[in-house]
């Protein structure tokens, strides 16, 4: 309880980009106080989320931004383009972009799930969240860390906690 | 009572509970064996061209190599496996099984002619039910289909798979296309509206490489290739969807040992994770798939030191996938009573009878 207070307090706010820098359905990656951070753009709305997968640290936000595709059995193929994932370069896995969930379990069950954002501004806050699809996700065992990104006048301007910033993979 | 399997051992002593053999062979003896159970027309060509029988059988077993038959259960003048009487002597009476399921694969489709490798089917499964079903009520059997032709396959399927101690259909290991592929669904429709297993087999057409990588030159390097052919056959069901399509399908791995599958599983259940889309039907990981939809018999155990072996069974992870079988008349030098001290106690019963028992409804 304690730590998670202290967190709470040393959550800082930095400016990161200009809101043109990243085009809608792009994303770019940016290094915030020595963190690297993926923006991304999903139809004028913005996300954020640390550029280094849950799984075994990959480079996530280096991956590609793909729809969902599913199915219910051979031959039948869908493609769900309002569901944004982005696949981590070393594994492939999928993370979805606005909430960090990892999904390569698309079985069919309507589930819904509770998410915790673990860092930024709504981190105290459990948020109940339901996938676009909720008849045919279930989310995997992982979660990337996303970020609070806001839009102020021109700017992005990210949340995140100073007190476990640290040296970043692969960050030169 | 003993046989060589047994190692000096009475069949009590080794395990006192039920067995079921989930796989015994039934061999031909020569093509005219068939003939009464062959359209006249059949036999005609076969004499006409002095043709005696498909090539594969052959190729899986060469009559005079070692893993063909046990010294002790070849007989002089004989066909080793060739009627009911040599198996309950050699199996049925010394092992005191309940059921055992008859296996006769004649390579059937090694023959290419359309009409004569459906007719040759029909023989071998005639042949079966009246020369070894009809004469030991311990008895359960595959039927044989050509498997290259599927509308021919599902038709045969339609003609014997409803008979009560049918109890699988056998498609051999080794064929030209990967079975997951969607030419053969309408016969795993077959199968599964009859609830029958599909016994993927040892052996198959001569076309079929028995490596992934081409035909090997020596006998000794074709028999270990074939294994390989395992793998490949089961990542393509898997892959293909085909327990998506056909959910109550379950598959026998015969002959093909089990000591790879967990090194499978890991490189499939990853591969999966991150590639699963291309495949979006495949709706959990491909070992789990394993674990829901195959079954494998220890005949070959493939046993390492008995310690590395124990991890072997744990890494599969279930107690439910292993089924008791001699195999005969094929020799596999391995150590049936060691493999079962080595199990957990709740998994013995299991592997002796009862994992068969549900699979094929026995
Ligand atoms: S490190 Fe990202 S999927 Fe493995």
């Amino acid at each position: 309880m304690e730590a998670r207070k202290k967190t709470a307090r040393e959550v800082e706010r930095h400016i990161v980009a200009r809101v043109g820098d990243v085009p809608e359905g792009e994303h770019r990656i940016f290094s915030v106080a020595g963190r690297e951070i993926g923006i991304f753009n999903v139809r004028g709305e913005y996300f954020a989320l640390r550029n280094r997968c849950p799984h075994l640290g990959g480079p996530l936000c280096e991956g590609e931004v793909l729809g969902l595709v599913y199915s219910s059995k051979p031959g039948d193929v869908r493609f769900d383009g309002s569901k944004r994932l982005i696949t981590c370069p070393w594994h492939g896995w999928e993370f979805d972009v606005k909430t960090g969930q990892s999904y390569f379990n698309p079985r069919l069950k309507a589930r819904r799930y509770t998410v915790e954002t673990s860092v930024g501004e709504a981190s105290r806050e459990r948020q109940e969240a339901v996938p676009e699809n909720p008849d045919e996700l279930e989310p995997g065992p992982y979660k990337a860390e996303v970020l609070q990104v806001k839009e102020e006048g021109e700017y992005l301007v990210v949340a995140m906690p100073k007190s476990t910033a640290g040296r970043e993979r692969g960050a030169s | 009572m003993t046989t060589p399997l047994l190692e000096g051992k009475s069949r009590r002593e080794l395990w006192s509970g039920p067995i079921i053999d989930c796989d015994v062979h039934a061999n031909v003896p020569s093509l005219e064996a068939l003939f009464p159970y062959q359209e006249e027309v059949w036999a005609q060509f076969a004499r006409d061209r002095g043709w005696g029988g498909p090539t594969g059988v052959d190729i899986a077993y060469p009559a005079g190599a070692p893993t063909t038959a046990r010294p002790e259960w070849r007989s002089e003048g004989s066909v080793p496996a060739s009627d009911v009487a040599m198996l309950r002597e050699h199996i049925l009476e010394p092992w005191d099984v309940e059921r055992a399921v008859l296996n006769c694969y004649y390579a059937v489709d090694s023959l290419r002619h359309p009409d004569w490798a459906a007719a040759l089917a029909r023989s071998v499964n005639d042949w079966v039910v009246a020369e070894w079903l009809d004469k030991d009520p311990r008895l359960v059997a595959s039927m044989v289909v050509p498997a290259r032709d599927p509308a021919a396959a599902v038709k045969e399927i339609e003609r014997v798979g409803d008979h009560p101690r049918i109890v699988q259909v056998l498609m051999p290991v080794r064929s030209e296309r990967l079975y997951g592929q969607r030419v053969f669904f309408p016969i795993y429709e077959a199968m599964t509206r009859r609830d029958l297993v599909m016994g993927l087999h040892w052996g198959g057409t001569p076309e079929g490489e028995p490596s992934t990588g081409g035909f090997p030159s020596w006998y000794a390097e074709e028999y270990a290739a074939e294994t390989q052919s395992y793998g490949a056959q089961i990542t393509s069901l898997i892959a293909e969807g085909v327990f998506q399509q056909f959910p109550d399908m379950r598959v026998a791995v015969l002959e093909g040992g089990f000591t790879w599958v967990p090194g499978w599983g890991w490189r499939m259940n990853a591969e999966w994770k991150g590639l699963r889309r291309e495949i979006p039907w495949v709706d959990r990981p491909p070992m789990d798939i394993i674990r829901d939809h195959f079954r494998f018999s220890i005949a070959p155990i493939d046993a390492g030191p008995p310690q590395e072996m124990a991890k072997i069974i744990k890494w599969i992870g279930t107690e439910d996938i292993l089924m008791f079988a001699t195999d005969y008349p094929h020799m596999h030098n391995d150590d049936v009573g060691a493999f079962l001290e080595l199990l957990p106690e709740s998994m013995r019963r299991k592997v002796m009878a009862d994992t068969a028992r549900d699979l094929y409804r026995l």
